[in-house]
């Protein structure tokens, strides 16, 4: 009789045993009726892990539903949805456990048919290693291509190509070295560094649990053998700890802790993190869980940190070393493989979903597409269901990231439909197309790119230069009407709304009209960078001053617009009376009569006010602007 | 009355756990193998990992929606699911309350152990039982299994979850259990009918769980899909996790009835011509209402004792499951409209 102190001590031997077992994750895939869900029916049938009840159901379903004249079907063990019974298919993943003496598994075994390529893709996304079958008699097709295609994609490196249904060969070497040999180089060509085949028929039973006598020229380990010793760990890239924050704690006002779990790196206590993207820096305080601090925490453990300042920090942001900080950007190109029956449309908005973060996403530009058969770039306009192609991405926040090959936890994303709901999408970072490397110091989660990109223009700064009188307002006035019936978005700085508010305390010496431009052109940049075009309309005579305006621009968003109108023509107008003043004596300083105005040199525009007309000139502003319309 | 599980003779000084250097070797009949003695527990890789996946599938249900609850059904998933709900969001006290649809036909142990547990946690419990029924008097005996399971069960639920308006209902089913939930997702979307489409799922790719729903849909979450019933059971040994003593052999009374044993635990039971309660020391693999769950005789009283039952078991624990001898597939097709 056994005691209870024999049970325990067996028990805390065996969960030790279970404990320190290596796990693998797997899936099994290839082409319709390749055998897959035979093979992997097998493998669970061999293993003798099927309970009574099991097996008695399994007789039963393979008399009803079975393809083997009432022989075992194994298929049935795993094809467990009606329908795919009905119709001996596999339509959605099955994910199956066991383990061996040496190993435990996770096994999803796949369905072929085109058409259920997501579901595909769903079960390789989360495994270390796939089950490429290949018919003996078939050899490779589209669909070995398009599966191998997508584990390479989604940085499976391991693939163990089963060459099944030998038994329909009759065993022939031949037949297994030629689809080797095909299958090698295509693996090859898609990035998969480990390939290792193996001869097979799943129906019989042959080189899947233990090596066929049948197959005597073949000297490998059986499929089971070779899934038990793989070696599949590759160590973790470097990048540094990263901690994506799921949901703030704060069960009180004394307690404000991030919990997640950790993604990349380790952290202790006093460890100095930053904050993306805001770019905040604190210390760890404390790691905090339900079994007590740690003095330590590492990958994958899901903790609760603190820190040692007051942070803004809220689900989403991501916590990492201070010293190897992720980037954070919001574009990216980026691999997409399209999952919905309505196509991918390039400037619609999608929900992008990365770690803890939604943020929204447009496709700027489909560089490509991939045919998975030739592996050929294809241009595109859309991207249909099951296609895979290769975009730009642009945010509407920057994003803390790595590329999905460094880090898979910060560089895979989904997209979800904003109508359907529906994930329509997945996606692997590559690299930032542009980033946002403000973000040491203060990050703007929104940036000028961003908000132009919303108003569908390029920002603009029009500078109008020229003597008092000479038209400016009239053209400027003129110009915004015509660009805001064109649906752009104006804004118009002249002296008049500048001068009595903003400007009020200055006057018109010469320092007064350099501090005076010196305003006005920082207030035009903050409109640039809000992603207007600005429209500002100010004598400013002084070339230096203009430069300097100038200066505050990226190249082409200043355009410095000249009416050159004679001195005469504007005192003959004298609308304010103001020359009939200064020639009176009561106006110091005034432009054109004791104060120059030095015109431009190469004005981006130039007005001639003598020869045209206000709207004439207008229009010709605006052609300069935005070309013909 | 539940059981703790401690674990005995852990301290170094019963000489077996004594620096894993040099393992002393020790035969068990545990499947038959030879089994290496070390410094036991040290490494708790794959119950860790399998932790660490659903606490980030809890801490994703409680970040994502508006109004989510967690079925808790007192079995033994419940337990661990409960234990797994308190870590994720420690210190603070579990952000999602408990559902209970009560059939009114559960054992008495397990309401007793339900109460205490929620008041134990100062989780918030919610109570349903479907009062149509209750007035029409459905119960297992009168209606039989499957009448009884859609009404008490499936529709109370449904009626529970449109009452309070959950938009996510976080379960304790695993993949292992059976060939349709082997095909689940984690997140798994509903209807506004509750129906689950079993040919159309959404894709599921990484850990990135799609939460996003129209009004009126929900969506099923299973934080413990990957666990098997031998993880289930090593983690409630491990943290030491409290479950109904239904669990542990006893002498309990039952009838032999239509090849099951079933415990009279109350005087609505029934019972046939010729039928006399008899005392036999039997356990429970799961539980659900007692006259739908069969017994197995067993000697195992402790917890270490049922894992190892457990290991060398020849039939999978629905076998005591009345309601799942239906036709196949039956699961599948419950679960689509709307069962758990
Ligand atoms: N002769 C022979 N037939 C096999 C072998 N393996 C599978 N089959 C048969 O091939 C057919 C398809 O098998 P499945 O296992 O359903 O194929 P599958 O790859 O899972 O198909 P999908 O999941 O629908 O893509 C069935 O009739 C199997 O019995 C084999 O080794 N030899
Ligand atoms: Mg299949």
């Amino acid at each position: 009789m056994r005691t209870e102190h024999d049970a325990s001590t067996a028990i805390d031997t065996y969960l030790q045993q279970h404990e320190t077992k290596s796990l693998l994750r797997f899936i099994t895939c290839g082409s319709v009726d390749d055998g897959k869900s035979t093979l992997l029916g097998r493998l669970l049938y061999d293993s003798k892990l099927l309970f009574d009840d099991q097996l008695a159901a399994l007789k039963g379903d393979s008399l009803r539903h079975g393809t083997q004249n009432g022989e075992l079907d194994f298929a049935l063990l795993v094809d467990g949805l009606s329908a795919e019974r009905e119709q001996g298919i596999t339509i959605d993943v099955a994910y199956r456990f066991f383990s061996t003496e040496r190993r435990k598994f996770i096994v999803a075994d796949c369905p072929g048919h085109e058409q259920y390529t997501r579901n595909m893709a769903t079960g390789a996304s989360t495994a270390d290693l796939a089950v490429v079958l290949v018919d003996a008699r078939k050899g490779l097709l589209t669909q070995t291509r398009r599966h191998t295609y997508i584990c390479g994609l989604l940085g499976i490196r391991h693939v163990l190509l089963a060459v099944n249904k030998m038994d329909l060969v009759d065993y022939s070497e031949d037949v297994f070295h030629a689809i080797e040999a095909d299958y090698r180089e295509l693996a090859d060509s898609m990035g998969i560094a480990q390939v290792s085949a193996v001869p097979l028929s799943a129906l019989r039973g042959e080189n899947v649990s233990s090596r066929s006598d049948c197959i005597d020229w073949y000297d490998g380990p059986s499929l089971l053998e070779h899934l038990e010793t793989v070696q599949v760990a590759h160590v973790a890239d470097d990048v540094g700890f990263r901690l994506p924050v799921q949901w703030v704690c704060r069960p009180d006002q004394n307690f404000r802790g991030y919990a997640g779990h950790v993604v990349a790196g380790s952290i202790a206590p006093g460890d100095e993190v930053v904050v993306l993207p805001s770019g905040a820096r604190s210390r760890v305080a404390r790691i905090v869980t339900a079994a007590g601090d740690l003095p330590r925490a590492g990958l994958g453990d899901p903790v609760t940190l603190t820190l040692t300042d007051e942070r803004d920090i809220s689900r989403g942001d991501v916590i990492a070393a201070a010293a190897q900080p992720p980037q954070a950007a919001d574009q990216f190109a980026a691999h997409l493989l399209w999952m919905d029956e309505a196509p991918l449309l390039p400037g619609r908005s999608y929900g992008l979903k990365i770690g803890a973060r939604t943020v929204s996403a447009q496709i700027t530009e489909i560089k490509h597409k991939v045919d998975v058969n030739t592996q050929e770039a294809l241009a595109a306009k859309r991207l249909e269901l099951n296609e895979v192609g290769y975009c730009n991405i642009s945010l509407d926040h920057a994003i803390a990231f790595e590329s999905y090959a460094h880090c898979r936890e910060m560089g895979a994303f989904i997209l979800i439909d904003r109508q359907s709901n529906n994930t329509v999408a997945a996606g692997t970072l590559n690299f930032a197309l542009r980033r946002a490397d403000n973000i040491h110091w203060q990050h703007m989660d929104v940036d000028r790119m961003a908000r132009a990109r919303i108003k569908g223009q390029a920002p603009a700064c029009l500078w109008f230069t020229g003597l008092s009188g000479s038209g400016k307002s009239t053209v400027a006035n003129l110009v915004e009407k015509r660009l805001h019936a064109l649906g752009y978005h104006t804004y118009m700085l002249d002296g008049d709304n500048v001068r009595h508010g903003l400007n009020r305390d200055l006057g018109f010496t010469d320092e007064d009209r350099v501090e005076n431009i010196r305003r006005v052109a920082e207030v035009a940049k903050l409109m640039v960078d809000a992603g207007l075009i600005v429209l500002v309309s100010f004598i400013s005579p002084f070339r230096s001053e203009r430069r300097m305006a100038r200066d505050l621009f990226a190249e082409g968003e200043f355009s410095e617009v000249f009416m050159d109108t004679p001195l005469a023509i504007c005192e003959q107008r004298d609308a304010k009376g103001l020359y009939a003043k200064a020639r009176a004596g009561e106006i110091r300083n005034f432009t054109g009569i004791d104060s120059p105005y030095e015109s431009p040199e190469h004005p981006e525009v130039h007005l001639h006010a003598a020869e045209r007309s206000a709207e004439a000139m207008a229009q010709q502003v605006v052609e300069a602007l935005v070309g013909q319309s | 009355m539940g059981v703790s599980c401690r674990l005995p003779h852990m301290d170094k000084s019963a000489g077996h756990y004594a620096n894993g250097a040099a393992p002393t070797r020790i035969r068990t009949d545990i499947n038959g193998s030879n089994m290496t003695n070390f410094d036991a527990l040290a490494h708790a890789s794959h119950l860790k990992h399998l932790e660490s996946e659903s606490i980030h599938i809890l801490r994703e249900v409680a970040a994502e929606f508006r109004n989510p609850v967690m079925m808790y059904s007192i079995g033994k998933d419940s337990s661990v699911l409960l234990h797994l709900l308190q870590k994720a969001f420690y210190p603070a006290p579990p952000p999602i309350p408990l559902l209970h649809v009560d059939t009114t036909w559960k054992f008495r142990e397990m309401i007793a152990f339900r109460d205490r547990r929620a008041q134990e946690t100062g989780c918030r419990l919610i109570v349903h039982i479907n009062q149509d029924g209750v007035a029409q008097g459905i119960g297992p005996f009168a209606h039989g299994a499957t009448v009884h399971t859609d009404v008490m069960k499936t529709q109370a639920l449904k009626q529970a979850l449109d009452k309070y308006k959950f938009d996510a209902a976080i379960g304790g089913a695993r993949r292992d259990e059976e060939k349709s939930r082997a095909k689940e997702r984690v997140f798994s979307f509903r209807n506004a009918q509750h129906r689950w489409d079993p040919k159309s799922q959404r894709p599921e790719l990484w850990n990135l769980y799609n939460a996003r729903i129209a009004k009126g849909e929900s969506v099923r979450v299973f934080p413990l899909s990957n666990w098997t019933e031998l993880d289930i059971w090593l983690y409630i040994y491990r943290e030491k996790i409290e479950v109904p003593s239904l669990y542990l052999a006893a002498e309990r009374p039952v009838v032999e009835r239509d090849g099951a044993l079933i415990m009279v635990d109350d005087e609505r039971m029934p019972l046939r011509p010729g039928e006399i309660p008899q005392m036999r020391k039997v356990r429970f693999r799961t539980l659900g209402c007692y006259p739908l769950t069969g017994a197995i005789e067993s000697e195992a009283d402790t917890l270490p004792a049922v894992i190892q039952e457990m290991l060398v078991a020849r039939t999978s624990e629905r076998q005591g499951r009345v309601i799942d001898h239906d036709p196949s597939a039956s699961m599948e097709k419950k679960k689509q409209e709307g069962y758990f």
